[in-house]
């Protein structure tokens, strides 16, 4: 117990400050501002793997890291759909999780922001478009926020997050 | 005829080292399957062609790994054979049953194994889990979308109170059609979809696919340029071994194991970041070398930040020792015993903590290992806290491995040029990953084409695994024992 605390205390606090939010990620505002700006303050993220190499879901266990701190952005991730204000889907998009998406994305309540992670996320990447996959997670649901990169780093990912809750200026609500 | 006739009546194949192959007929496929099983060989994948330009030749493979090196099996089915059911090796080697499955599902090469559902393809509506009934008896059905951040798949549990009776799994839910997708690619651009087979495991999977085609090419791949891909290789095993031990203190309920162990590996990936442009090193291995030397800065930055990496872990290790409420949870849970590991030819990391000693690195060693010799690390608890302990031990030695290759790391160039090898050229790729070895069979087209690809991950034979080893533990210890072995959905399901 000693040992714990004493590392607690000799690593002491190691978070970095926020990325910028950034507009040239976004690719529709179907939300209104206002609404945004209210769910930027305590955004609850359900994150479903609709088809990825796993690759993606390695660099967003890394925003929760201390150094990234998602949590410390009063944003957090939540177990179920029914309790999200965003859904973060990286893909592509199997066949096989198609319905699964399409349920999940009907049980998150309204309103609701969806953020696309990584090049298969965005358009389908490496394993492109064929029977066993759809491709890009907007061929299935809309998406408000498509983050590229193989994997994307976490701060980008980040960035994406931030992107989505920030008014149309560009400027994140988060202080 | 014991397995070795078999490998004396074989050639060579190109790629891995010490791989053979040989086409047999129908009862010698059995035979073979039998005399391989018999001399406790393992079979490493199972898989199936069906001729693009004739459709009705199609040929069933099997890659076993036995004392000698990789035996590889090729039952060719004549046009009029083709669509006659094959000889099943389920009862031989359980973990077939679902290779077989994925077989028929993708190629119409169906064998005789009486567990007839498809397994990749979910287009009928419904599937016929395995009922178990009794008073109190009820079924808890999970996924494909997971409460945390998980790749997609199924687990069908039958509990009695918290107590599981039976779990069985259902995948196929990542199925993106890989296979096919690599025949839409040149040969020469093929290792970076291989890095995305399992993207935790990009380096294990873009080297055994490297290896295959270098093989098939006659390409000599330059001295550093292999100590550059088995660094790339160590340092993808810690970055996972990292991660999932801090995975499993949380899912133990010791949240400062995910903040230590998450902040190290970070630093850890800065530095990779560094060192070779990416954190995760997906486009690192290319045919002939690697994409990018290391300077001689970075080669010491690393260094330092790996000694560093030594002491925090060291470190947290004595933490996790010393906590009890640890050793009450991973001690006896989600244990599989060595003998049914053994039955169930379960591979890597997950098999050395069931007493399994098989590890690719030390017992078909390519270059550089058979210079740098990694610990074999084999404990024989076989319970969450063996499979704990062995990525605490495995930590340690890529370690010292990255050290001795950064120290020893040869001069000269880090790629060579590489031709498309020749239509019809057959090759095999072989890398113990950081979960277990992955193996990739690769075969020319023509005009630089491939005409079939097949990766394999080990998740293949350590999935049903669990299926024992959650027998009699209670629901709420199924995150904790499905961590511990943290196996790949996207590399089995193709």
């Amino acid at each position: 117990m000693l040992k714990t605390l004493r590392k607690i205390a000799i690593v002491g606090l190691v978070s970095e400050p926020a990325p910028q939010s950034d507009p040239l990620l976004r690719i529709r505002s179907a939300l209104d501002e206002q609404i945004r700006t209210v769910l930027g303050r305590a955004l609850c993220i359900r994150h479903v793997d609709a088809g990825s190499c796993n690759g993606c879901e390695l660099e967003i266990h890394a925003i929760n890291n201390p150094l990234y701190n998602l949590e410390g952005l009063g944003i957090r991730f939540v177990a179920s759909p029914r309790h999200a204000d965003l859904l973060l889907v990286t893909g592509p998009v199997a066949a096989n999780m198609e319905t699964a998406l399409r349920r999940v994305y009907d049980a998150t309540p309204d309103p609701k922001l969806v953020v696309a992670i990584g090049d298969c996320g965005c358009s389908g990447g490496i394993f492109g478009e064929g029977p066993p996959s759809c491709g890009k997670v907007s061929n299935v649901i809309p998406v408000d926020v498509a983050v590229p990169g193989c994997p994307p780093s976490p701060a980008r990912i980040l960035a994406g997050i931030l992107t989505a809750i920030a008014s149309s200026h560009g400027a994140t609500t988060s202080e | 005829m014991p397995a070795k006739n078999w490998w004396a009546r074989a050639h060579e194949v190109p790629g891995a080292p010490r791989a053979r192959g040989l086409a047999v007929t129908r009862e010698e496929w059995t035979r073979a399957a039998e005399d391989v099983a018999a001399a406790g060989g393992r079979l490493i994948s199972l898989w199936a062609t069906r001729g693009a330009d004739n459709p009705s030749s199609a040929a069933i493979y099997a890659a076993y790994w036995i004392e000698s090196g990789l035996l590889l099996i090729e039952l060719a089915m004549t046009p009029e054979a083709a669509d006659e059911r094959y000889p099943g090796v389920e009862t031989l080697f359980p973990s077939a049953s679902r290779m077989q499955r994925a077989a028929s599902d993708l190629y119409g090469v169906r064998s005789t194994d009486p567990d007839r559902r498809p397994w990749l393809h979910h287009e009928r509506a419904g599937y016929d889990f395995v009922r178990v009934e009794g008073e109190g008896v009820h079924e808890i059905a999970v996924g494909p979308v997971h409460a945390g951040t998980i790749e997609p798949g199924h687990f069908r549990f039958s509990v009695v109170g918290e107590k599981v009776l039976r779990l069985e799994e259902r995948f196929g839910y990542a199925h993106k059609g890989i296979e096919r997708r690599f025949t839409e690619l040149p040969i020469l651009e093929g290792h970076r979809l291989a890095a995305r087979v399992s993207g935790d495991s990009a380096v294990a999977f873009s080297w055994a696919y490297c290896q295959a085609l270098e093989g098939m090419a006659g390409c000599l791949v330059p001295y550093r340029a292999i100590w550059l891909r088995a660094l790339c290789l160590e340092l993808e095993r810690l970055a996972n071994h990292l991660g999932d031990l801090g995975a499993l203190g949380n899912d133990a309920g010791f949240a400062f194991a995910l903040t230590q162990f998450s902040r190290v590996k970070e630093e850890l990936l800065r530095e990779i970041e560094r060192a070779f442009g990416q954190r995760y090193l997906l486009d690192a291995i290319v045919p002939g070398g690697t994409r990018l030397d290391l300077s001689a800065h970075a080669a010491g930055a690393l260094a330092n930040r790996i000694t560093w990496v030594m002491g925090e872990v060291a470190e947290l290790r004595v933490i996790f020792d010393d906590h009890s409420g640890l050793r009450d949870r991973f001690t006896g849970a989600g244990i599989l015993s060595p003998p049914l590991a053994t039955r169930l030819g379960v591979l890597g990391l997950a098999a050395r903590a069931s007493g399994q000693p098989l590890d690719a690195r030390v017992d078909l060693p390519c270059e550089p290992y058979n210079e740098l010799p990694p610990v074999k690390v084999v404990r024989t608890e076989g319970d969450v806290a063996a499979r704990v302990a062995a990525r605490f031990d495995e930590v340690a030695d890529s370690c010292r491995l990255v050290r001795s290759m950064l120290a020893g790391l040869p001069a000269g160039a880090h790629a060579a040029a590489v031709r498309a090898p020749e239509s019809g050229a057959f090759g095999v790729g072989f890398i113990e990953g950081w979960r277990g070895p992955v193996f990739v069979a690769l075969e020319a087209g023509p005009g630089g084409s491939v005409r079939r690809c097949h990766p394999h991950d080990p998740s293949w034979q350590n999935w049903p695994a669990i299926e024992h080893a959650i027998l009699g533990n209670i629901v709420p210890d199924f995150p904790l024992i499905n961590k511990s072995f943290n196996l790949s959905y996207s590399g089995a399901d193709l």
